[in-house]
């Protein structure tokens, strides 16, 4: 193993909600760096309810998080937030500027970059996610495809060394979904990805973890948990009609590739 | 609706004016709604001198009149009033086609009528050739408040997603035979109103959660490109510039 910290650690954290309700019961996760990993279970599981601690939106009520061996903590929450690209559900919550350009850079400036600096972190951003010829256009007019796109280059200005996606795929149409992981397989950071969408975690993620009442009950490779007809039916998780397992890993076996490549 | 940037009110084309900085053509505006209004509503030959300035810059833009007539529309319930003022106004009469009409009240329908004309054209060729992020922008750059500034670029990109969403909601009572023609089914709007407001609510509590996320603070990133070319700055005064003009020598001649 590397002797680079962990991406992602996450130690015994457990959060209920004002109203008592019990959202995290005690997550334990490691994440290294250049990991693809997807974050599956029912809705109520208290995936979004993580996704919130990894950016110290909510802050743990027991446990610790680290990123990149940083404590998620007061005085350090403007660095994990540069470091922890976070993607929201519904494009039109992150795109809240008047144009594109100015969506992408609104967290670089934030972060206080400036100048040819700038310029050229929203070129590569939008760049990264195929979007370069409509920076000068207001969101509105943009397709959903388009602006989730958009949604994910705002996050790649901040330069992030992990990507939290959530629920990438919905309301894409098949090619929009394509396309959408085609920006996302070449791109060089550790992503967390929540979804729904079984087939694009065994597309994208090696590797999965299974979410339900506020704990971790399952965390392996995404081929072998989706394969393991118990634990689906245990935790409310089902292919889609029609899908089948096929034995031999082809895209997810590029992706592994690549995470030892680092 | 023409293209990309489209607002009701723009007009697509590649000219000096649309290429202009919002800023300059706003700060030119201001300078001649005023200068406009301070000219004396007796040098009448004054206004037609400002009209031709505008149908000058007008066509610069390359607007079709039949894009810009009907928009000055916008003016009419001031019309109205201007053209009762004859009627009403006090003071000594004169004989107009057989109808006794107050000679102030002449007037100062004339005054409205003509400022306003001119003040609405003025404002529909700055409308027709910038776009709203343009307008934000400009209005920016002209250091209007940061507030205010930032107020107006939530609401221009957020006009649209609540207006869509409105309309889903408009689509889904339609669809459940719901037909709100009658004053006492007012209650479902209100409803509707209600719900659009808790949507809108949350929907702001999801865009700040994206804004601490990407390192907001508090207070947001200035925004600009480069500091405006100054021949930009000379190309647009030069219209209030040749209006003050005009002004100047409007008043000399009442002397």
């Amino acid at each position: 193993m590397s002797a680079a910290p962990p991406a992602l650690e996450i130690r015994e954290l457990a959060f209920a909600y004002p109203d008592a309700t019990p959202a995290l019961r005690g997550i334990d996760l490691l994440v290294r760096p250049g990991e693809r990993v997807a974050v599956l279970g029912p809705n109520g599981a208290g995936k979004t309810t993580l996704v919130l601690h990894l950016n110290g939106i909510l802050r743990p009520q027991q446990g610790w998080i680290r990123v990149g061996g940083l404590p998620v903590e007061g005085e350090h929450l403007r660095e994990i937030r540069r470091r922890v690209g976070l993607v929201f559900q519904d494009p039109d919550d992150q795109l809240f500027m008047p144009t594109v350009e100015d969506d992408v850079a609104f967290g670089p400036r934030n972060l206080g970059v400036e100048g040819e600096e700038l310029e050229r972190r929203v070129e590569s951003a939008l760049a990264a996610v195929g979007m370069l010829d409509h920076r000068d256009r207001p969101p509105h007019h943009l397709s959903f495809g388009q602006r989730r796109r958009v949604a994910i280059a705002t996050v790649l200005a901040m330069d992030p060394e992990v990507l939290v996606l959530d629920e990438p795929s919905s309301n894409l149409d098949p090619a929009g979904r394509r396309e959408l992981a085609e920006v996302l397989r070449p791109l060089d950071v550790t992503i967390l990805m929540v979804t729904h969408d079984l087939p694009y975690a065994l597309e994208l993620c090696p590797r999965a973890v299974v979410m339900n009442e506020g704990r971790i009950v399952a965390d392996g490779p995404t081929r072998e948990l989706l394969a393991d007809a118990a634990l689906m039916a245990a935790n409310r998780l089902e292919l889609p009609y029609g899908f089948i397992l096929a034995p031999e890993p082809s895209p997810s076996g590029r992706a592994r590739t690549s995470d030892t490549g680092r | 609706m023409s293209g990309a940037h489209a607002h009701a009110l723009y007009y697509h084309e590649h000219s000096p004016v649309h290429r202009a900085p919002a800023a300059c053509k706003l700060a030119a505006h201001l300078a001649f709604v005023l200068i406009v209004v301070a000219t004396p509503r007796e040098a009448v030959w004054a206004f037609g001198a400002y009209a031709v300035l505008l149908v000058l810059v007008g066509s610069l833009a390359r607007l079709p009149l039949g894009f810009a007539l009907p928009r000055l529309a916008v003016e009419l319930p001031f019309v109205a009033f201007a053209l009762i003022l004859p009627f009403i106004a006090s003071g000594e009469r004169i004989e107009v086609g057989g109808l006794a009409l107050s000679r102030d009240g002449l007037w100062g329908a004339w005054n409205i009528l003509a400022k306003g004309t001119l003040g609405v054209g003025a404002s529909v060729i700055v409308a027709a050739t910038t776009t709203l992020p343009e307008l934000v922008h400009g209005l920016e750059r002209l250091r209007l408040p940061r507030v205010f500034t930032q107020m107006a670029a939530f609401m221009v990109r957020y006009l649209d997603v609540i207006a869509d969403e409105l309309r889903r909601m408009r689509l889904a009572r339609t669809a459940r035979a719901y037909d709100p023609r009658w004053l006492w089914q007012a209650r479902a709007i209100a409803a509707s109103a209600g719900a659009l407001f808790i949507r809108s609510f949350e929907r702001g509590e999801r865009v700040w959660l994206a804004m601490v996320s990407r390192g907001y603070e508090g207070s947001m990133p200035a925004v600009g490109p480069g500091a405006i070319e100054a021949r930009w700055w000379v190309a647009s005064l030069a219209v209030p510039g040749a209006a003050g003009v005009v002004c100047v020598l409007a008043w000399i001649g009442l002397r």
